[in-house]
């Protein structure tokens, strides 16, 4: 029992950065774009809310950076996916090819070559809620884990049940409908962007303002592209993206504590799964995809 | 109000402007990375000839700059097919590695046969191995309309975790126990060709490929099909152009392409497979395909530009104390702001 406990606790802490970009993602392909962004967005945002919150000695301002990061480089993705009207796969890969250039070379910068890691003096503290019983392991997370949590039915709130939610799901389905009856396609994807930007933010945040307390260069290791597979994984719905994030945690969790056991088994095996069972649920449900109908299509008015 | 529309006006813009395209992007692109310089503590001018003039100047410079752009060659031709074909193959980098796979495997075989028989047999095993790769997605495409995009995407990482298996476990060195699969056999590894230099016999494979696309897109029925899809695939179907067909094989030979850089790598550079084999070439590669217009010409120009960049930011990290890391922004700002000026040298914008 103690066992199952304790991996259910680290099943949640491993998906969570994964559920704060794959629900940025979600909100963002909802709007009719792909961000190919969020691998370099997620890399920069826990590159500079380290740096900053090192420097200042607030993790808070560090937080505050890391979202900001998220958001201006949406800003950027939306100028050249939305604005110019640029390829949304070619924009995307070339912010993340910029973004962990960038941080590489900031960091090279500020740290020069050390060998040890930085490390911050302060960084996010767990909340322990049932302190003293048994269910101290599972409710030992960070902050981050249970606002990720929360964050799940408010965007379905959001998306389902508010008239912005209906917009933003109408410029991703059919912005030309949505550009007849009024709705400024370009605004609304805009807000879908920085949106999920800010929470890619959140998602490099966590890693490094409070899981690691760290930054090194392989501290997202794919952690985009992997919320990347769940948002198609769950059907672009948060509740399904919440179910997908848990099941990679859960085996991620699983994996390491077989390793900690000292079981031999090609841990790689467990990493792949996730893409794996994207592509073979791809292929199941083909052509029935309830993929946003505008997805990868820039918007243009006609005329 | 101010509204975030703009709108765009084509233009044909004259023989001129579009000549300067490339020299305008490298100078904006500079100027915008002159700020990182600074940040670092350097002369920007200082730097931009140790990235561009100086590589030129010595002999095994100008060497590595052709060791460097062999890899970017092989994956620019097999992007700019596929995205020439309208199939936007973003999984050149797991093709790549199934590709080195594929040599580090063969390649412990051949140790019997000449190399004139060995080489070829691997490079072929490389080009099938990135095919295979790349049919996945490609059967996706074509039997269920899934988009290509994603699923090309996510092969990379599975390919990543398949090689790190196989390193990790059967291929793992038995004597030293490092993550490296044993040596291909003597006559399997590339000979050199340029005395004095490390250039490879995969540069020659990079330069027949891309002379194959050259010819391919331009001279016959197949590429113009293909650039037909790629252009307008409804008015393709409707000239009667077996659009599936034409896109499985476009699929596949840039998987195929992109496999052989795999090939180059292993056999011309390590002679084994490790796990860092590529710094990303198959990313890259979409670089060089992008600013290369899609072309065979522009791919080579691409490459060669990009593979300068990369040697001058060696020298330029050990003579200025500048992050290496400096071509790789470079790169990716280049990419956009190329995309940008493209667009807007296309285009009058006024306010939608």
């Amino acid at each position: 029992m103690e066992f199952l406990l304790t991996l259910l606790g680290a099943t949640l802490r491993i998906a969570t950065p994964i559920l704060y970009g794959a629900l940025g993602e979600m909100i963002v392909e909802r709007a009719g774009i792909l961000n190919l962004g969020i691998e370099g967005t997620m890399l920069l945002s826990a590159f500079g809310g380290f740096v900053a919150a090192q420097l200042s000695g607030s993790i808070y301002l560090g937080l505050l950076i890391a979202v900001a990061i998220g958001v201006l480089l949406s800003l950027l993705m939306g100028f050249l996916s939305i604005t110019l009207g640029l390829n949304q796969h070619v924009s995307g890969l070339g912010i993340t090819l910029f973004a962990s250039g960038l941080a590489l070379f900031l960091f090279r910068i500020i740290y020069g070559g050390e060998s040890i890691p930085p490390a911050l003096e302060e960084s996010f503290p767990q909340l322990r809620i049932f302190g003293g019983t048994s269910l101290e392991p599972v409710f030992s997370q960070y902050v981050f884990t249970y606002a990720a949590f929360l964050l799940v039915p408010l965007l379905a709130w959001l998306l389902y049940r508010t008239s912005f939610g209906l917009r933003l799901r109408s410029v991703g389905e059919n912005p030309e409908a949505a550009d007849t009856a009024g709705i400024s396609v370009f605004r609304t994807r805009y807000v879908a962007l920085l949106m999920g930007g800010a929470l890619m933010g959140l998602g490099g945040a966590f890693l490094s303002l409070a899981q690691l307390g760290a930054f090194t260069h392989g501290i997202i290791n794919g952690r985009g592209w992997v919320a990347i597979a769940i948002v198609i994984f769950g059907n672009w719905r948060p509740w399904r993206v919440l179910a997908g994030a848990l099941l990679f945690g859960g085996l991620q969790a699983l994996q390491l504590r077989l390793q900690a056991e000292g079981v031999q088994l090609p841990y790689e095996i467990f990493l792949m799964l996730p893409y794996v069972m994207t592509i073979v649920a791809i292929a199941i449900t083909g052509r029935n995809a309830s993929y946003p109908a505008a997805l990868l299509k820039p918007y243009r008015r006609e005329g | 109000m101010m509204t975030l529309g703009l709108k765009f006006e084509r233009l044909p813009s004259p023989v001129w402007v579009r000549a300067a395209i490339p020299f305008v992007a490298i100078a904006i692109t500079f100027a915008l990375v002159s700020v990182l310089v600074i940040l670092a503590g350097a002369n920007p001018f200082a730097v931009a000839y140790e990235l561009l003039i100086d590589p030129l100047t010595k002999n095994s410079a100008r060497g590595d700059i052709l060791v460097m752009a062999t890899p970017l060659l092989l994956t620019g031709a097999a992007v700019a097919l596929a995205f020439a074909g309208g199939y936007y193959n973003i999984g050149a980098e797991g093709q790549l590695l199934a590709g080195a796979a594929a040599a580090a495997w063969v390649g412990q075989f051949v140790g019997d046969l000449s190399p004139w028989l060995a080489i070829p047999v691997m490079i072929t095993g490389g080009f099938i191995a990135g095919a295979l790769w790349a049919l996945i997605p490609a059967l996706l495409k074509v039997r269920l309309q899934v988009d290509e995009v994603v699923t090309t995407l996510l092969m990379n990482s599975i390919m990543g975790y398949i090689i790190s298996a196989l390193l990790n476990g059967p291929w793992r060195d038995p004597v030293s126990g490092w993550p490296q699969s044993p040596t291909i056999a003597l006559s399997a590894q590339f000979p050199q060709i340029i005395p004095r230099t490390r250039v490879h016999f995969g540069f020659i494979v990079a330069a027949v490929v891309v002379i194959a696309l050259w010819w391919i897109l331009t001279r016959t029925r197949f590429g113009l099909e293909l650039r037909a899809i790629g252009k307008n695939r409804d008015g393709a179907q409707f000239l009667g152009i077996r659009v599936e067909r034409t896109m499985l094989a476009v699929a596949l030979i840039s998987g195929g392409i992109a496999g052989l850089a795999g090939v180059s790598e292993v056999a011309g550079i390590h002679y084994y497979l490790i796990g860092s084999l590529s710094p990303g070439y198959g990313y890259t590669g979409i670089i060089v395909a992008t600013l290369g217009a899609l072309a065979a010409p522009g791919v080579v120009m691409a490459a060669l530009f990009l593979a300068l960049v990369s040697r001058g930011a060696l020298t330029a990290s050990r003579e200025l104390d500048i992050p290496i890391y400096l071509a790789d922004v470079i790169q990716a700002v280049l990419l956009l702001v190329m995309l940008a000026v493209l667009l807007l040298t296309r285009y009058r914008i006024r306010r939608a």
